[in-house]
C-alpha cells in the first residue's frame, strides 16, 4: 500500500468524501472542519494524494448516455503488433481505459464522443487504419449504483 | 432530456477535477464567465437530474493497492439476467455492472461487471462468491484481468461510467 494511504486521515479524506462533495463556496474548509483541520492542510493532503496519483480527481461522474455517447471497444490484436495498436487507440482523445486483458480479444478501451455517429465513426476509423475488426458493445442497461468505492485498509 | 450549452460547458470545465484551491467553484466561475452561485447551482442541478452520478473523490484503484482488475462477463437467459444482475451490483467489490449486446459468433456474453480486488486470488474467490450467491454459478462466464493499462484520463463528456 502507498505509504500516504496508512495514514488514518489521508484515508478519511479518500473514503468519505467520494460522493456529497461539499457544494459550497470553501468545501474544503468544511472538510476540515470535520476532521479538526485547517484548509490548507486538507488541500494540502489532497494535492499530495493527488500527485502520488492515489485521487485521479475530485469532480464529477457523469451517467452514461446523459451528455453525450460512449462505447466498450473490443479487439483482437496479434501480439507483436498490440502495442503499436495500443498507441494507435490511445492518441483518439475520445479513448479511455485502454486495457490489454487475458483472451482472444486482448484490447479492450472507451470511446467517447458526442454522440452515437461521432463514437461509430471513431471505432470504424480504428478498424480501417489497422485491418482488424472493432466490436461495438454499447451499454444498454446499467444496474450498478455508483457510490464509489469502498475502501478496506485491512 | 438534452442538455444545454451551458451544461455542456460546465461539465467540459468539471472533466480535469476541481482546483484545488480554497475557492474551487469560484475558480470554476472565473473560467467560465460565470458567478460562484451560478457554478454552484449548474453542478447541483446536474446532480438532481442525474446527469452527475456522483460528485466526490474519484480514486484510483490500482495505486490505492487493488492492483488485480478482471472483467467478468456472463452468458446469461435473457430472462434471469435482471435478477442476477441486480444481486451482483450490490456486492461491494463489483464496481461497474452492465448488460450489453452479444456479437455473435465472436463474443457471446450479455453481462458484465468489474471486480477489483487487492490480488488475483481475492477476485477469483469473490467471482465463486457472487455468482453462487447470483445463482449463476453453473453458466457460461469468462473472467478477463488486465495486464496491461495503456492509458487511463479522465473521462471527458459521456465517457467513464461505461468502463
Amino acid at each position: 500500500m502507498h505509504p500516504l494511504a496508512a495514514d488514518p486521515i489521508n484515508r478519511r479524506l479518500l473514503d468519505e468524501h467520494q460522493r456529497g462533495f461539499p457544494l459550497a463556496g470553501r468545501p474544503f474548509a468544511r472538510i476540515g472542519a470535520g476532521l479538526g483541520l485547517s484548509e490548507d492542510e486538507v488541500l494540502a493532503r489532497f494535492a499530495a494524494l493527488q500527485a502520488a496519483g492515489l485521487i485521479g480527481r475530485i469532480g464529477a461522474v457523469v451517467a452514461p448516455h446523459r451528455a453525450g455517447w460512449s462505447t466498450l471497444a473490443a479487439m483482437a490484436v496479434p501480439a507483436a503488433t498490440l502495442a503499436a495498436v495500443a498507441a494507435l487507440v490511445g492518441s483518439y482523445p475520445g479513448v479511455n481505459h485502454n486495457y490489454e486483458r487475458e483472451h482472444a480479444l486482448n484490447l479492450w478501451f472507451v470511446a467517447t464522443g458526442r454522440d452515437r455517429a461521432e463514437v461509430q465513426a471513431v471505432l470504424a476509423e480504428i478498424a480501417r487504419r489497422t485491418g482488424l475488426e472493432v466490436l461495438d458493445l454499447p451499454l444498454e442497461e446499467a444496474f450498478h449504483i455508483d457510490l464509489g468505492f469502498p475502501l478496506r485498509w485491512t | 432530456m438534452d442538455l444545454t450549452g451551458e451544461q455542456h460547458a460546465l461539465l467540459a470545465a468539471l472533466a480535469d477535477g476541481l482546483p484545488l484551491v480554497a475557492e474551487p467553484y469560484a475558480a470554476l466561475g472565473q473560467r467560465l464567465g460565470w458567478s460562484e452561485a451560478a457554478v454552484l447551482d449548474g453542478i447541483r442541478t446536474l446532480v438532481e437530474e442525474g446527469v452527475i452520478k456522483r460528485f466526490g473523490v474519484v480514486v484510483r484503484h490500482h495505486e490505492l493497492g487493488y492492483r488485480a482488475n478482471a472483467m467478468v462477463v456472463f452468458d446469461l437467459p435473457d430472462d434471469e439476467l435482471q435478477a442476477a444482475a441486480r444481486i451482483l451490483a450490490a456486492r461491494p467489490a463489483v464496481t461497474l455492472c452492465y448488460r450489453r449486446p452479444r456479437r455473435l459468433p465472436r463474443w457471446p456474453y450479455n453481462l458484465f461487471c468489474m471486480i477489483h480486488g487487492r490480488d488475483r486470488a481475492r477476485v477469483l474467490a469473490e467471482v465463486e462468491a457472487a455468482t453462487t450467491a447470483a445463482g449463476i454459478a453453473q453458466r457460461p462466464r469468462a473472467v478477463l484481468f488486465s495486464k496491461r493499462r495503456f492509458k487511463q484520463q479522465a473521462a471527458r463528456y459521456g465517457g467513464e461510467a461505461a468502463a
